[in-house]
Parts: structure tokens; C-alpha cells; sequence
């Protein structure tokens, strides 16, 4: 019945002539010197018609970059292709170097993840974006060249652009590099373009603005866009189709109403059930999908999804499911009735699932397949009696100097990294701090765990300010005061088993090696690992499970305040879902508190009590995670809010945003009276006589209805909202 | 940068400074340069010796200090590095003997980096490829290879070439023939000869060192992403290797070439000894040989310069090639 | 990013586990087990190490086997090219250059073995305690680096060899370690400032743990690999040194016997009897190229995108 409905709409976007891009049996393997070959990409097939808008989805290791790099013909000269790639009129993998350079950047162009690192050091950006058009089009004069790179810089919303043509790429921010690269791709009007992972590496506000700009991009030069990601915010606003990749496969494959509001593989259903939806999170607990994909070098018969499968039965580990459309496969045979070959993918709602027809039909619901957890029946939850706060931080000060070069140093200003931030955290409470980088949030952390004198502030740690602290009482400060690490991999030393990775705090406290051992193996248990594994090397151990380790050597010295600094972030999201639920289920055990430092509002809503909203350096809005999310006070709270982008294309596409004009200033800058006023959407629309007061004077941090916020014109802000249909 | 650059320079200055006092120090110290004339036969009186000592400003029953400092005086306001045992002027030798040393140590140097850095990207191109692994084991083999060595072997190989030929095909003691006569032609070539093996020397050995550098770069180079990004662009896997890569590959070689610049210098003393060029080699040995302080302390401030030109020229190379430097 | 995203990380990181469920099952490589394995399958490693071990044991074994004593003149076979009786030849007083060629091995491999690891010792201490103490300390161990290798260390050595007349061959040892160490130092000293950044040495400082500690524990550990390649390839570079420095006669001297006071004899008659200077050349050459082939051997195994073409 959705098929129909599906039929009707995919018609009405996309005229059904042959597509432009059409990919047959995709694969691609790498050979290794030793060991088995790595299978990225095995046998995929789809299709991109003249100005559409797929997403590719993926976590890390599914194939989804390798598959559009063999596209673009830049894969290693090692890697074993095969299947068929139409593009065009032209068949991509029988042309070589020299012929697909023709093609490449002229018809189809690549915008890559790192804009650091993809943009050539030594040569300006003017003069980078000009040889894109140089080398398709010998007539054009160089001077000529300069001056259309200088025109894209502007349509990019690069502002100044004929001086920062002539700037080198690391003088750009991460935006402004990546609005660069896609300059660049669209200088010879391409048929298509391929993002692979556009916005991974930015702020969420940046990521917002450079949405936007991809999206001005397709318009203008009506090409059809490859989106490869990994986030299902991303593409829910602005994919027409996606496609789900898994263990080199593509699983599910429809249009982007179909696979987000009815998926019919369960890989699909529990990545979109685990992802923590802003508009619902710290309500319900989150559904984890647990296990890891499997290795590409040895892949088990069957599904590759069965062994993380819930309703995997047998047939799911003997035959790999095909890609077909449900309504025509029947369950449980070995050959499917519409497997993808020549006809077009472009309608269909296509899965790879034995049991997709029960899923189709009703039969399997999603909450039977990823039941939400109930929340752990904790029989005695520990409640801290002790009321004094467990982290005061008052009026906390960290300026770096900033000095020339020159021959002797001299001072030339001052980064003013943390400026005056207050806050403190109760004893079993959670505390978000949220803010783009750059904002303060890690130098603040920093100063508490330093624990030496700040520069001007207090941080007191259960009532005792460490700045007078003796050295004794220093120590046992930090038996109070633990940290979780963003990145599992960088927080545990490679070369020493888990159980001393986990124990080396107890070291520090004079713990004998018995003790040691069995707090370990007790702590494993709490985080959910074989207490057997104390002995493993953290290599054998998964993303997941190495931030369980981390929160396990947190949780050593019986802590009664753990910082968690980003902790997911850096984690696929099918996992993070697990480990969120676990810092819950701890909190409620050990009545710990945290502080927890994130940029993903939706998880900072998920988990913490009390939101603080850093920017340059200040905290600007302060107050009650409900209250904050559901009316910010403050313009600046209001933007990170709406740039976060949402799992669902229905909220996602008639939402409306409220985009920051460019970038982070830089901290050294001086900005007089309120330091967001370059960048505030409310400042923009406010009459002379209000914007001078933002121009003036500094808004302290003011109560407005319990929530704490610095800005003049709070009772103003509702304007942004109604002005937003006539900003740009 | 340029105030930058300037401080690495002057704080060089000082350390080469510092440097050539140590080694006056310690070669003050060290070195009995009145033994040399109770060693004489007739013996010379006591009091003449003292008085040569004198001259020269190394009697040992100075200070040290004091001693070192009289010479730093009359290096400031004279401009005197002192006498030389026999009676010459330091910086006069060194003026005559550096033309010399230079001479080799520049062409082998240049010669050597330019091709290190072709084999190398060459090397990282064609990885794995017959020339790759021939350039490759090549470059070991130089590695194990005494610089010394390398020079008595090519002057065996020339001995046999000779005697092959027939004729004085390749001469190699000495940087030029003495008494040789003829149009400045003449003398150019015969100076290039003279040359020509403790060159071949020179840069195969720093040729050796710089390819399996640049190489390494080089390949760290071909899998970045700006790589892959002019191949997007439409730039052919050779052509964004070359524009791109190697480019960028350069930038790291700078800091290298003040590295392995040290290597090269020694190098290329035991070269002028072996061939018996009459440069700051020989000079220095035999310095040290007649314990003349003077004179080691002037070959000391010699390699010291010379040491101090090249990090300079690397910071400057360094930013010339690399614009996230420059300010 | 990597190009080939799980594919590259495989590569690098080398199989990766299975679910936890298996992970029991089979037992993922550690880094050293990875290291060994990448090592086994270059040949480059095996014809090194192989020839090191054979000329090892030819030096320890060689004299033992071989009749004729190394000073001994033989004045019926002066000045010989190689017989049965004199395998490499005699010199002019009719001394057997074979026995005395192992006898000079020995010396120089001794002095190599270490006074190459020596240099590596000091340049682990000095440059992870600059890099993570920082400060003034850094500052000054900086300037001591910097000294050093402005101090042409040849003609220090040359004025001080006539001290090591007396206190033999340990003293040239320590010596050419104590000015050998200064450019690994700075590698260390850089190495030690990125991992003192990372998230691991944070935390242990965050518990509390002391300096000398963390060095011991976790920032040696993570240097060992280049450390070990440096004192690798440090006892080619001492080697090297010792002979050149023998060679213009102020290393080892006679009556002592090195494989550079050998070359330094035959260069003069190398053209007429080539014997007296090739075979202790060649004897030279094969250690040095056996070592430098394990030692760049052990630099691609460690790490391995040094030497991969990933495009």
C-alpha cells in the first residue's frame, strides 16, 4: 500500500528517464600483504537521476566512502574493482586516469570530509579554485580564471572574497574552507556531486550554514548531489532518497519519508530508534543496538547484521539476504523474486531482509524488533545525604597572553579562553555544558581536574578550595573527581592490559595489587564487560567497549564527580545509545554527579539535569535542561537549537532555522559590550537604540523565570522567530 | 617570520660563539704546543720557547681564561684569529684553504640534494618497482659505507681505469696539477678532474640520505587528501602528484638539508684528506697534530660559521617554501 | 580521513575483533605480536638479521678456528696476497690480515653495540624528561642540545684522543655515545610534548600520578619503538665513527687493532695490493648493510605507512 503512495511521489520529483548515474554490482576489495582481503563494497547497485538528492547512510567501516571514491576512479591502485558504473553515457570503470580526469571535476566534482587536509598548504585558495577551471578549459586566461574564483568565493558566502582569494588555506576556519571546497566542485557546473561527509568535522552551527550553502550549490547548478554521511539528521532535511549501507552492502534503499516513518530492515530500525531525537530525548530511555559490525575480512555466511540481529533466525545465517523490494520477495526462499539488475531502482522501497515482508506488513512491529528499555529498577538508589555541592565554580578566570613573533616577545593581546564562569552541581546531578569549540568548554574542565590555583575564580571541590588545598588534600580531591575521555581510543594506553588501565587510579592511593585486582574485576561487571578480559590489550577491545574501560578506570577511586568530556561523541551512533544508558544506570546506582561537556544537544537533553550554554568564554544562558530546550531565553541558545539537526524529515524540513552569520570570532578580538552582537540574529532586527545598549554594555547573567540568561532583549527574542521569513 | 628567523639566527650566533670558546678551552687545555719544541734537536732554550709561546699567545702558564680572553679581544678589535704555529696568519689560511673546501662541500652538497630528492620522489612513485628497489638497496649500501672508503674505492676503480686507458684519464691527488701551464681552460678543466671523484663521493653519499628522506615524505605525501582533491579537480594522478606533491614534499627536505648538513661536512673532510686537498681538513688535522691552539680554535670558528649559514638557510628555505610559517 | 575508511584501519590496526561474542574465540594481534608479524614478511629484515647473526658468531668464532695468530709475523709471507695458509693475505711485516680483520670485527662491533645503545639510553632521558617537564627545564636541556651539535664533536675527539690512549676503548665509547644522541633527544623531546597532550597521560595525571611514573609507564612505552630503531641504526652510525676516526689515527691505536687502524694501514697500498684494504672494507660494509637492513626493516614494521604507497 506504501508502495503506491511511494510510486506516486518518486514520479512527481524525478521524470523517469534513464538515470544519470547508475551503479550495477559495485565491489571492491583490498588486497592485503598479509592476511585475508579487506571486502568494502560488495555488489551494490543504485541509481541517481539528473538533480536529485540521495544519502548515502553508513557508520564507519560500511563501504559508503570507499563506494563513491571507486565512482570518482580515486581509489589505490591496489583495490580490486568490479561491477559496472554508468555515468553519463560514459562506463566510469573501463576509462583510465587520464580520461576519467576529463570527467572529473568538470561533470562530477567531490567535496571531501577534512577541509584541512584536502586543500592544497602551499597554494592560495583563489589560485586553487581558479586551477579547477584552468584545467577544463584551456581558452580561459588565467586572469580570467582569478576573477570567476573570486565570483564562487562570493557565492559561497565567503565574505571579503577578492582578499581571501588571495589567503592560504590555513588562514580559512573549518567553514570557510569547507564553503572553499565547495567552490571548487561547482566551478564547472557539475552533472553531479559527491559530499562524503561534509560537516563531520564542524561545529553544528557551521554545519547548518554549510548545509545550507550545498543546498545553493545544487540549485544553481542543478546537479544532483551524493551526500555520504553518517548522521540521519543530516539527510532527513534534505535527501529525497536514501540509501543504508551496511558491512559493504547497501540494506534498505527508498525514499526519505519511506525508510525514515516505515524501514524495513532492522539494521535501519535500530539506527533510528538508538539516535536520540532532540524533541523527545530525557523523556524516554534510548533503545541501544548492540554488537559491532562485523570484519570485512572475514565475514561470517548469512546476513551480516544477524549476529546484532533480535529477530534473526536461521535462515538469516546461512543466505545473505538480496536487496529487493518487499512486496514482491517471499520470505524464506533462497531466490527472490525482483532482485536489482537492469530495471531502475528509483521508485522502489527496497531492503535486504529475510523477514522484511513481516515488517512490510505489520506483523513485526519496531517496537517488537528494538523494545525501549525499561529504566533500571534500581531497589535502593544510592542518595547522597551530604547537600554541599559537589563542584563550585565561581567567577572562573584562564586568559592566555597572546605574543608576537618578533624579535623579544611581546604581548599583543590576550585570549580570553574562560571569561567569568560560574556554575555549580549538586550532588547527584547532572550538569550539560554546551557551547561550539572554541567556546571555553574544555579549558574549563581543564582548570578544575588541573587542580592548581586558577588565575582569578574559585573552584571549590566538596566545600574545599583548591587553591588552598595542601598537597595531601589535593590528592584526596582527586579520588573525588574523575574524568571520561571523548575519544576511547586516545584515553587508554595501547600497551598496558585493561585491568592496570583500569586500577592505575587505586595506584596512586596506595592500594595493594589484591585489592587492586578484585576492585577491577568489580568494576568490569559494573560497566558491563566479562570481568575475565582484565588482562586484554585494549586493541581487542571495540569503541564502545574502550569507553566502558574508560568509565570503569573513572569509577576506580569511588568518585562522587565524573567529567565527561564528550564522551559519545567520537563513538558510532549505534553505540552510543548503550553508553549514554549506562552513565544513566550508574548515576542512579552510585549517585554520582556529572559534568557532562558535549556539542549534541539532543544527548545533553537526554541526560543532564541542568544545561549551562558557553560562548567566547561565558556562560550565557544557565538553567534547567526542560526549560532551556523548550523556550531559550537567550538568541544564541536559540540558534544552537535549531541548527541541531533532527532524525525525522518531517520536523526537519518545516522547521525554521535560525542561522549564525559566520564564524566563532576570534577569542582575541575585542568586542565591545555583549560579544555575541556580531553574530546575534536578534541584533540584526533590533532598532539603533536597542542595538546600541548590546553595543555598550556587557549583559550580565540574569534571571528570567529560573533560568539564568545573559541578554538584554530576552523579552524580545520571539521576534527572531517571526522575522525569520524574511531573513536570508 | 623575518624577526623570527632573525632570533634563530642570533641565537646560533650565540651558541657558535660559545662553541668555538669551548673548543678553545679545551684545546688549551689539552693540547701542549711547547712539547713540539723541547722536542727539537738542538733543543731551543727555555726562554725562547717562552717567548714563541708568548708570540703566539698560548703559553700554558696563563690562565686559560685569560688566554681566551686576549684572543676574543684581538678577534673583536683587530680582527685576528691569531698566528699559526708556522708562523702564518690564521684567517689568511683560512681565507686560502676554505676556497677549497668550499669548492667541494657546495657542488657535492647541491649536486647530492638534487639528486636525493629526484630518486627519492622517484622512489615513492614507483614504489616497489625494479628501479625502486635497485635505488633502494643502493642507497643501503652507501649508508654502509665509510665516506672514506667510498673515496680509496673510486680511487682504486681509477687507478684501473687508467691503466685500462692507457693514459692519466683521471687524476685525483691534489685539486689541481702542480706547475700545470695553459689557457684558464686548461686549468678550469684540470681543476674539474681534480674534483671529479671526491665529488662523485660526496654525492653519493649525501644523494643516499636525501632519497630515502625525500621518499618517506614523498609517501606520506601521495596518500594526503589534497592529493585526492586535485585529482578531483581534474588533474591526472601524475600531474597532482608532481604540482601538488612534490611541492609540498620539499617543505620537510629544509629542515633536513641542516640536519644532515653536519654529516656532510665531515664527510667532505675526510674526502679533502684522502685526495689530499690542501683545505680547512687538512688544515684542521694537522692543527691538531702540531697542537697549535691558534689554529684549532680558527677551524672550530670555521665549521661553527658554517654550521650557523646553513640552519639560517634552511629557516629561510623553510619559509620560503611554506606559507603556514611565513607569519 | 583515510581514503579507504575500515578497509585502511584494518590495514593499519590489523584484523579487527569480532563482536564480543567471538572475541573470545580468536585472539586479535597486540601491537608487538603485529610488529613481529610484519617483520617476518620482509625480507629485507630476514637477509639482515641473518648475515648480522652469521657475522656475530664469525667474530666470536672465526679466531678460534682459524690457526694463525693475528700479531704473529710470518717472514716467509710478507706482503702476500691471499693463500690457503693466509686466507685475506699478509701485510709488509707478514702479519695475517684475516686473523687480524676478526680480531678488529670484534673491536668495532663491541664499541658499536654499545656505545649505540648508549646514545639511545641518553636521549630517552633527556628528551622525554624536556618534553614533559617543559619550562625551564626544556629550555635549558634545549640550549644543551643546541650546543652540542654546534660543537664540531671530530675535532673535540681529536684533541681529546690522546686522554684515550690511556683509558683504551671504554673511554671512545662513552664519548662517541656522549655526542651521538642529541638529534634523537629532539625527536624524543617532540614526541614526549604531543603524548603529554594525549588523553591517557591527562588522566594519570588527573589521578594524581607522579612524573617519574608516568615517564616510566607511559611515555617510554610509546617512544620504545622509534628508540629502538634508533639504537639500531645508532650502532651503524658508531661504528662508522669509530673507523673513520681510527682511520686518521686518533680511535683506536696500535698496537690495538680496529677495523680502521686495518683500513687506515692498507689505503696507502691499496692500489698495489688491494688485499690489505678491500677485505676489511668488505668485512665492514656487509655489518654495516646488515644492520641498516634490520633497522630500516624494524621502521617500516612499526610504522607501516612509512613505507606503503596508499594512493
Amino acid at each position: 500500500m506504501t508502495d503506491l503512495v511511494t510510486d506516486l511521489s518518486a514520479a512527481g520529483r524525478a521524470p523517469r528517464r534513464s538515470p544519470l548515474l547508475r551503479v550495477r554490482n559495485l565491489s571492491v576489495t583490498f588486497p592485503q600483504r598479509s592476511g585475508p582481503p579487506v571486502n568494502a563494497v560488495r555488489g551494490i547497485s543504485y541509481d541517481v537521476h539528473e538533480g536529485e538528492f540521495l544519502g548515502i547512510v553508513g557508520e564507519s567501516g560500511s563501504g559508503k566512502s570507499v563506494s563513491s571514491l571507486a565512482l570518482m576512479g580515486l581509489l589505490p591502485s591496489s583495490a580490486q574493482i568490479s561491477g559496472s558504473i554508468d555515468f553519463d553515457g560514459h562506463k566510469l570503470l573501463d576509462m583510465n586516469d587520464r580520461q576519467l580526469s576529463g570527467l572529473r571535476g568538470r561533470d562530477i566534482s567531490m567535496i571531501f570530509q577534512d577541509p584541512l587536509s584536502a586543500l592544497t598548504p602551499v597554494y592560495t585558495v583563489g589560485d586553487q579554485i581558479a586551477e579547477a577551471l584552468l584545467l577544463h578549459d584551456a581558452a580561459l586566461t588565467k586572469q580570467a580564471a582569478r576573477s570567476r574564483a573570486v565570483e564562487l568565493l562570493k557565492v559561497v558566502g565567503i565574505p571579503a572574497p577578492e582578499r581571501r582569494a588571495k589567503a592560504f588555506p590555513h588562514e580559512f576556519s573549518g567553514g570557510m574552507r569547507q564553503r572553499a571546497m565547495i567552490a571548487m566542485s561547482i566551478a564547472n557546473d557539475p552533472k553531479l556531486i559527491v559530499a562524503d561527509e561534509p560537516t563531520t568535522a564542524l561545529d553544528v552551527t557551521i554545519q547548518a550554514q554549510i548545509l545550507e550553502v550545498l543546498e545553493k550549490a545544487k540549485e544553481l547548478t542543478g546537479a544532483a548531489v551524493v551526500l555520504i554521511t553518517h548522521d540521519l539528521g543530516v539527510v532527513a532535511g534534505h535527501a529525497d532518497r536514501i540509501a543504508v549501507m551496511y558491512a559493504g552492502k547497501l540494506v534498505e534503499n527508498g525514499s526519505t519519508a519511506d525508510v525514515f516513518s516505515e524501514p524495513h530492515m532492522p539494521y535501519s530500525i535500530g539506527l533510528l530508534r538508538s539516535v536520540p531525537n532532540m524533541q523527545t530525548a530525557g523523556t524516554q530511555r534510548l533503545v541501544p543496538l548492540e554488537g559491532r559490525p562485523p570484519s570485512l575480512t572475514a565475514l561470517p555466511p548469512g546476513c551480516p547484521f544477524a549476529a546484532r540481529c533480535p529477530i534473526a533466525v536461521d535462515v538469516c545465517r546461512e543466505v545473505e539476504p538480496l536487496l529487493a523490494s518487499h512486496g514482491t520477495f517471499v520470505s524464506g526462499m533462497t531466490v527472490p523474486v525482483a532482485v536489482v539488475g537492469e530495471e531502475d531502482t528509483t521508485s522502489a522501497h527496497l531492503s535486504a531482509c529475510h523477514r522484511s515482508t513481516e515488517i512490510a506488513s505489520g506483523a513485526l512491529t519496531r517496537a517488537d524488533i528494538f523494545p525501549r528499555p525499561e529504566p533500571l529498577d534500581v531497589q535502593h538508589p544510592a542518595r547522597p545525604e551530604d547537600r554541599t555541592p559537589v563542584l563550585t565554580v565561581t567567577n572562573l578566570k584562564r586568559h592566555f597572553p597572546l605574543t608576537n613573533g618578533g624579535l623579544f616577545s611581546r604581548r599583543i593581546g590576550t585570549v580570553r579562553a574562560v571569561d567569568g564562569v560560574s556554575f555549580s552541581i549538586q550532588p547527584g546531578q547532572t550538569l550539560g555544558l554546551v557551547g561550539e569549540s572554541g567556546c571555553g568548554k574544555s579549558t574549563t574542565i581543564l582548570e578544575i581536574l588541573e587542580m592548581t590555583a586558577p588565575q582569578a575564580g574559585q573552584i571549590l571541590i566538596d566545600g574545599t578550595d583548591i587553591a588552598r588545598a595542601s598537597r595531601a588534600e589535593r590528592l584526596r580531591l582527586r579520588k573525588d573527581v574523575q574524568i571520561v575521555f571523548q575519544d576511547p581510543m586516545a584515553a587508554i594506553d595501547p600497551r598496558l592490559p585493561i585491568g592496570e588501565v583500569i586500577g592505575e587510579p587505586l595506584t596512586v592511593h596506595g592500594v595493594g595489587r589484591a585489592d587492586r585486582r578484585a576492585r577491577v574485576q568489580e568494576l568490569l561487571d559494573l560497566v558491563g564487560l566479562d570481568p575475565q578480559m582484565a588482562d586484554r590489550y585494549p586493541h581487542e577491545f571495540s569503541g564502545g567497549q574502550r569507553q566502558r574501560i574508560g568509565i570503569a578506570r573513572a569509577l576506580a577511586t569511588n568518585p562522587r564527580l565524573v567529567v565527561l568530556d564528550e564522551p559519545v561523541s567520537a563513538l558510532d551512533v549505534s553505540i552510543q545509545a548503550g553508553v549514554i544508558n549506562l552513565l544513566e544506570d550508574l548515576k542512579e546506582q552510585l549517585g554520582l554527579s556529572y559534568l557532562f561537556v558535549a556539542h549534541d544537544l539532543a544527548i545533553v537533553r537526554q541526560i543532564a539535569d541542568t544545561v549551562a550554554v558557553m560562548y567566547l568564554g561565558r556562560i550565557v544562558e544557565y538553567g534547567p535542561v526542560a526549560e532551556v530546550f523548550a523556550h531559550p531565553r537567550h538568541p544564541y541558545t536559540q540558534a544552537l537549537i535549531s541548527a541541531a539537526p533532527i532524525p525525522d524529515p518531517e520536523i526537519e524540513r518545516s522547521r525554521t532555522r535560525v542561522l549564525l552569520e559566520g564564524d566563532l570570532p576570534s577569542p582575541t578580538e575585542e568586542i565591545t559590550g555583549c560579544n555575541f552582537r556580531t553574530r546575534c540574529p536578534l541584533y540584526r532586527l533590533l532598532d539603533p537604540a536597542a542595538q546600541s545598549l548590546c553595543a555598550t554594555i556587557d549583559p550580565p547573567l540574569v534571571a528570567h523565570d529560573g533560568v539564568d540568561a545573559a541578554c538584554h532583549h530576552v523579552d524580545r527574542n520571539q521576534i527572531i522567530d517571526s522575522a525569520l521569513a524574511f531573513t536570508p | 617570520m623575518v624577526f623570527y628567523t632573525f632570533r634563530r639566527f642570533v641565537n646560533y650566533l650565540i651558541l657558535s660563539a660559545i662553541a668555538t670558546c669551548l673548543a678553545y678551552v679545551v684545546a688549551s687545555l689539552a693540547l701542549d704546543p711547547a712539547a713540539k719544541y723541547y722536542g727539537r734537536n738542538p733543543q731551543p732554550s727555555a726562554h725562547v720557547i717562552e717567548s714563541i709561546l708568548n708570540g703566539l699567545g698560548v703559553n700554558p702558564d696563563v690562565p686559560v681564561l685569560v688566554r681566551l680572553w686576549n684572543w676574543i679581544v684581538t678577534l673583536v678589535t683587530q680582527g685576528s684569529l691569531g698566528e699559526t704555529v708556522g708562523g702564518r696568519s690564521v684567517v689568511a689560511e683560512i681565507v686560502t684553504r676554505s676556497g677549497v673546501s668550499l669548492q667541494l662541500l657546495l657542488l657535492g652538497s647541491i649536486l647530492g640534494a638534487i639528486l636525493g630528492v629526484v630518486l627519492g620522489v622517484w622512489g615513492a612513485v614507483r614504489q616497489y618497482s625494479l628501479s625502486d628497489q635497485v635505488v633502494t638497496y643502493g642507497s643501503y649500501l652507501v649508508f654502509a659505507t665509510p665516506t672514506f672508503v667510498i673515496g680509496v674505492l673510486l680511487m682504486i676503480g681509477a687507478t684501473v681505469l687508467n691503466s685500462v686507458v692507457g693514459r692519466q684519464l683521471i687524476t685525483f691527488t691534489g685539486s689541481y696539477s702542480a706547475g700545470l701551464t695553459g689557457s684558464w681552460w686548461d686549468l678550469l678543466v684540470d681543476r674539474g678532474v681534480h674534483l671529479l671523484l671526491p665529488t662523485i663521493a660526496l654525492v653519493l653519499t649525501g644523494a643516499a640520505s636525501y632519497s630515502r628522506y625525500q621518499r618517506s615524505v614523498m609517501l606520506d605525501v601521495l596518500a594526503s587528501d589534497y592529493i585526492r582533491t586535485a585529482r578531483s579537480k581534474g588533474r591526472s594522478r601524475n600531474s597532482a602528484l608532481v604540482r601538488h606533491g612534490v611541492r609540498v614534499a620539499l617543505i620537510p627536505m629544509s629542515t633536513f638539508f641542516a640536519y644532515s648538513f653536519g654529516t656532510l661536512v665531515s664527510g667532505s673532510i675526510m674526502l679533502e684528506i684522502v685526495f689530499s686537498f690542501h683545505g680547512m681538513g687538512e688544515f684542521t688535522l694537522q692543527a691538531i697534530t702540531q697542537s697549535d691552539i691558534n689554529a684549532v680554535a680558527g677551524s672550530t670558528l670555521f665549521l661553527a660559521v658554517l654550521v650557523l649559514f646553513s640552519s639560517t638557510l634552511s629557516e629561510i628555505l623553510y619559509a620560503a617554501l611554506d606559507p603556514r610559517v611565513r607569519n | 580521513m583515510s581514503i579507504v575508511e575500515g578497509a585502511s584501519a584494518t590495514l593499519i590496526a590489523g584484523p579487527e575483533p569480532e563482536p564480543t561474542t567471538v572475541v573470545l574465540a580468536r585472539k586479535p594481534l597486540s601491537r608487538g605480536r603485529l610488529i613481529w608479524n610484519r617483520l617476518a614478511h620482509t625480507p629485507r629484515f630476514w637477509i639482515g638479521a641473518v648475515a648480522m647473526a652469521l657475522i656475530v658468531i664469525w667474530a666470536v668464532f672465526g679466531p678460534l678456528l682459524y690457526p694463525v695468530d693475528a700479531f704473529s709475523r710470518d717472514p716467509l709471507n710478507m706482503g702476500m696476497g691471499p693463500t690457503q695458509l693466509h686466507w685475506f693475505g699478509t701485510n709488509n711485516i707478514g702479519q695475517d690480515i684475516y686473523a687480524q680483520t676478526l680480531i678488529g670485527l670484534q673491536k668495532s662491533l663491541v664499541i658499536g653495540l654499545i656505545a649505540g645503545p648508549l646514545g639511545t639510553l641518553i636521549a630517552a632521558v633527556v628528551g622525554s624528561v624536556a618534553g614533559y617537564v617543559g619550562g625551564l627545564v626544556d629550555g635549558v636541556l634545549v640550549w644543551l642540545i643546541n650546543l652540542l651539535l654546534v660543537l664540531p664533536s671530530f675535532i673535540l675527539l681529536v684533541i681529546l684522543s690522546p686522554l684515550f690512549e690511556d683509558l683504551s676503548w671504554v673511554f671512545l665509547t662513552v664519548f662517541l655515545a656522549g655526542f651521538s644522541w642529541m638529534i634523537m633527544a629532539q625527536v624524543v623531546r617532540s614526541q614526549t610534548r604531543s603524548l603529554r597532550n594525549r588523553d591517557f597521560v591527562k588522566a594519570a595525571r588527573f589521578m594524581g600520578v607522579p612524573m617519574p611514573t608516568i615517564l616510566a609507564r607511559h611515555i617510554i612505552p610509546n617512544v620504545a619503538s622509534l628508540l629502538i630503531i634508533d639504537a639500531t641504526l645508532g650502532v651503524v652510525a658508531m661504528i662508522m665513527a669509530e673507523t673513520s676516526l681510527s682511520y686518521f689515527g686518533f680511535g683506536i691505536r696500535a698496537p690495538d687493532v680496529s677495523l680502521g687502524t686495518l683500513l687506515s694501514e692498507g689505503t696507502a697500498a691499496a692500489v698495489t695490493r688491494p688485499w690489505l684494504f678491500v677485505f676489511p672494507a668488505g668485512v665492514l660494509i656487509a655489518t654495516l648493510f646488515a644492520v641498516s637492513l634490520i633497522g630500516d626493516a624494524l621502521r617500516d614494521a612499526v610504522d607501516p605507512t612509512s613505507g606503503v604507497n596508499r594512493d
